[in-house]
């Protein structure tokens, strides 16, 4: 395997506190040196100079829908991979909501051969709780785990029944799997299609209280508590779910979270339509605040239908802030493809959710990281250290011998976002026409080019033969 | 005259003026309807679909004289008879029915936001007949028309809705109409059907109907859509009755020139006794009848008519 050499970028590596100049150095797939004169002199050396952008782990996203097995309408292992790697990730896993569910060794099984022979980046397996995700009756978890999910979860549903959540919790914890949960009381939620409030009152629209949400972020501390498996609650949307997460991870409980963009970009004013957004909750966008050009769309958007749902501007804020005082550890897409024509329904009628994976690090860093809430390693650690923590995975680090997986960012760069750009087979993203502020421009997985932007990024590998060394 | 729209999806976009403008047109079309010969030529050779998705009947039927008496062709089509029960999307139907070169859709479907989603798929002009529990223009524009007719104008007039809110369009529409046009609302009913969020709509919310109505120049009373109800909304129609039905004791307690209107189905002994539902307050058929009147200016204006004068003139 040819060897690599990343030269003359800012290296961010939260993992190991590494934040200065430097080369990274690739050598059999493998993390072979970081520092200035890393890799400098050795021989047979592909040469790419990164000077003026970020080299970061390769970015990890613990929460997006392949759509593999079953619905190869809206994705598949192939073009979902390679939405991730134009995205900036170098690892994926996916959810197991299936057809069939992944809730069976032989699924996991097909999914990695998929992988292996499909995918453009990492991709690991989250195995269902629950048989069928029908909250029934619990999935052959230990079978799982031997099968090399990474966690469970009935994502897109939600274990209703408390006693059967507790013994999952329980027997997780004995085969050492982090439970993730889809925090929605079915009760509270009923048949709702966006947040509860205002606008859903204005449109008529069917409400999904922020209480549905956090009725089961507070099962989940309880039950963490109760039997001390670690749980990890998916896209927090609403503020006392960050206030109860909070208070309980000052106690000790074992149990993490997770933050989508839309969530922390977006309010459920945006349901009404852009004139809406702007005008009522548009102030919370970072670079939107001076007035430049304004994306617009209309009323009743399928778009901006996703569950959780889009909720208050002061909903909006406690995610950031969740985010900023470090209670939300990782941030996810929650990449949710859907076909134009399931979408192009009345908004009763079309599925939930969004494509992520090509926009949510252009936002994060948009309303993260250029806002001031947080700095540059403080999103990248989001995405690398603390989701490879979570799950146990060897990635997200640049430590010597690790996988040679990479992410070069260039945080400032101002791009658009086109929906029909994207590798993902679906264009159902609400942030269409978007001005961002930072991007990856190249990704890099076990040591070999997944992806660069070719428009964004002037820079090619020099082949060994034509290498200068370099110093910094 | 104000008018340069090509559809009409809700009452919440309108301004003030262009509300006067329909009920003005809406006058002119009146004294048409008082004619012998009631039909006009605005719409002769144009086409309207009324794509009814959800059971009608009153605002069907007012929609098709209306068209009728405009001189359009019409087609009828309801979901019962039609392909989306075959699984084909409201996109798929709409775009089928444009191919035969309507120019008009009027749209009744039970998902709120249809019709604005029609209208961004389609190039004829969509006029909303009643969306889920967004908005029902026409009724609230007809409600209008009732009480200029009676009241004069709107300004400091008080107007209190009673009954079911949560889930009515109607009360949406009129909410949005009388308050641009000045008027102060009241809503009343059940805590559940009359959440306090309709307060950052403009209005006052309160739950006792006593109250509600004392000092109200008009009460418009909503039926209890159990349709659209889970059993979890309060525990019968009885109580319903009993905490908020208007009856002769509570109208003894309203001011004498107090209006009762009443968008229809009426169910008599459930939010009106029977009594009151014809007495000489009740505008309830009035209603009605204005309701013709104000579907032709609507019509006619989303056609590109010019306003009264020009119906005057025809």
């Amino acid at each position: 395997m040819k060897s690599l050499l990343l030269t003359g970028g800012r290296v961010i590596d939260p993992a190991n506190g590494v934040d200065a100049l430097a080369n990274v150095f690739i050598e059999n797939g493998k993390i072979a040196g970081v520092g200035p004169v890393a890799g400098v002199g050795a021989e047979g050396v592909e040469q790419l100079d990164v000077s003026g952008l970020v080299v970061c782990p390769g970015l990890i996203d613990i929460h997006v829908h392949l759509r593999e097995p079953g619905q190869t309408a809206k994705e598949t292992v192939a073009t979902g991979t390679a939405a991730a790697a134009r995205g900036g990730f170098t690892s994926v896993v996916c959810m197991p909501n299936t057809s069939p569910a992944i809730d069976n060794p032989g699924t996991v099984a097909l999914l990695h051969e998929l992988a292996t022979t499909q995918g453009v980046v990492n991709l690991w397996v989250a195995g269902a709780i629950t048989k069928n995700i029908a909250g029934e009756e619990l999935a052959p978890i230990g079978s799982l785990k031997k099968a090399g999910v990474v966690a469970i979860t009935d994502d897109g549903h939600c274990v209703q029944n408390n006693e059967l959540m507790r013994r999952a919790l329980e027997y997780a914890r004995m085969v050492d799997l982090p439970v993730m949960d889809h925090c929605q009381d079915y009760s509270l939620v009923t048949d709702g299609v966006m947040h509860e409030g205002y606008w859903s009152t204005v449109l008529g629209l069917r409400g999904w209280p922020a209480a549905g949400e956090e009725m089961m972020v507070a099962r989940n501390i309880l039950l963490a508590e109760t039997t001390g498996a670690r749980v990890h609650c998916q896209h927090l949307s609403t503020a006392r779910s960050v206030q109860l997460l909070r208070e309980a991870r000052r106690r000790g409980v074992p149990i993490s979270s997770e933050a989508c963009p839309h969530h922390f970009t977006l309010t459920d004013a945006a349901v009404a339509g852009s004139e809406r957004f702007w005008e009522a909750d548009g102030k919370g966008v970072a670079g939107f605040d001076g007035g430049s050009e304004r994306p617009i769309w209309p009323p009743y958007d399928t778009n901006f239908k996703m569950n959780p749902p889009l909720r208050s501007a002061a909903d909006r804020d406690a995610i950031l802030e969740g985010l900023a005082d470090g209670t939300i550890e990782i941030l996810a897409s929650d990449h949710a493809p859907h076909c134009d024509y399931e979408k192009e329904v009345e908004f009763d009628y079309a599925p939930f959710g969004i494509t992520g994976l090509e926009t949510e690090l252009g936002l994060a860093l948009s309303q993260l990281c250029h806002s001031g809430r947080l700095d540059l390693a403080g999103v990248i650690r989001k995405y690398t250290a603390a989701p490879a923590h979570l799950l146990g995975l060897a990635k997200g680090t640049l430590s010597l011998g690790a996988d040679g997986d990479l992410t070069v960012l260039a945080p400032d760069l101002e791009w658009t976002v086109d929906n029909r750009a994207g590798a993902s087979k679906c264009l159902n993203s609400p942030f269409h026409g978007w001005h961002l502020k930072g991007k990856a421009v190249v990704t890099i997985v076990g040591g070999k080019l997944a992806w660069m932007d070719h428009a964004k990024f002037a820079g090619s590998f020099l082949p060994a033969e034509s290498r200068r060394d370099k110093t910094l | 005259m104000n008018w340069s729209r090509k559809h009409l999806l809700d009452v919440q976009s309108l301004t003030a003026e262009e509300i006067l403008t329909v009920l003005d047109t809406a006058r002119a079309f009146k004294a048409v309807g008082e004619r012998a010969i009631k039909k006009v030529p605005a719409l002769r050779g144009k086409t309207v679909i009324n794509l009814f998705i959800e059971p009608s009947t009153r605002t069907r039927i007012s929609f098709e004289l209306s068209e009728q008496r405009l001189s359009a062709d019409i087609i009828n089509f309801t979901a019962e008879a039609s392909s989306l029960k075959k699984g084909e999307t409201l996109k798929d139907t709409a775009r089928n029915l444009e191919a035969l070169n309507a120019d008009f859709i009027v749209i009744r479907h039970r998902a709120s936001g249809a019709p604005h989603f029609l209208s961004r798929v389609l190039n004829a002009s969509v006029i909303n007949a009643g969306d889920g529990a967004h908005e029902h223009p026409t009724q609230a524009l007809l409600d209008m028309f009732t009480i200029r007719e009676r009241k004069g104008n709107f300004q400091g007039l008080k107007v209190t809705i009673l009954g079911d809110i949560l889930y009515s369009r109607v009360a949406r529409s009129d909410i949005w109409a009388l308050s641009k046009l000045g008027a102060q609302v009241t809503l009343c009913g059940p805590a559940t059907l009359v959440p306090r969020v309709f307060e950052k709509m403009g209005c006052r919310v309160t739950y006792d109907v006593e109250e509600a109505i004392r000092d109200a120049d008009i009460i418009n009373l909503l039926r209890i859509q159990h349709e659209r109800q889970r059993q979890t909304m309060f525990p019968s129609l009885s109580e319903y009755t009993g905490l908020f039905g208007l009856n002769k004791t509570r109208l003894a307690g309203t001011k004498p020139d107090a209006l009762i209107m009443h968008p229809g189905p009426v169910n008599r002994g459930v939010e009106i006794d029977s009594e009151i539902a014809d007495c000489p307050r009740s505008l309830i058929l009035e209603q009605v009848t204005n309701g013709l009147a104000v579907r032709m200016a609507v019509l006619f204006l989303v056609n590109g008519g010019k306003g009264p004068q020009e119906v005057a003139a025809s």
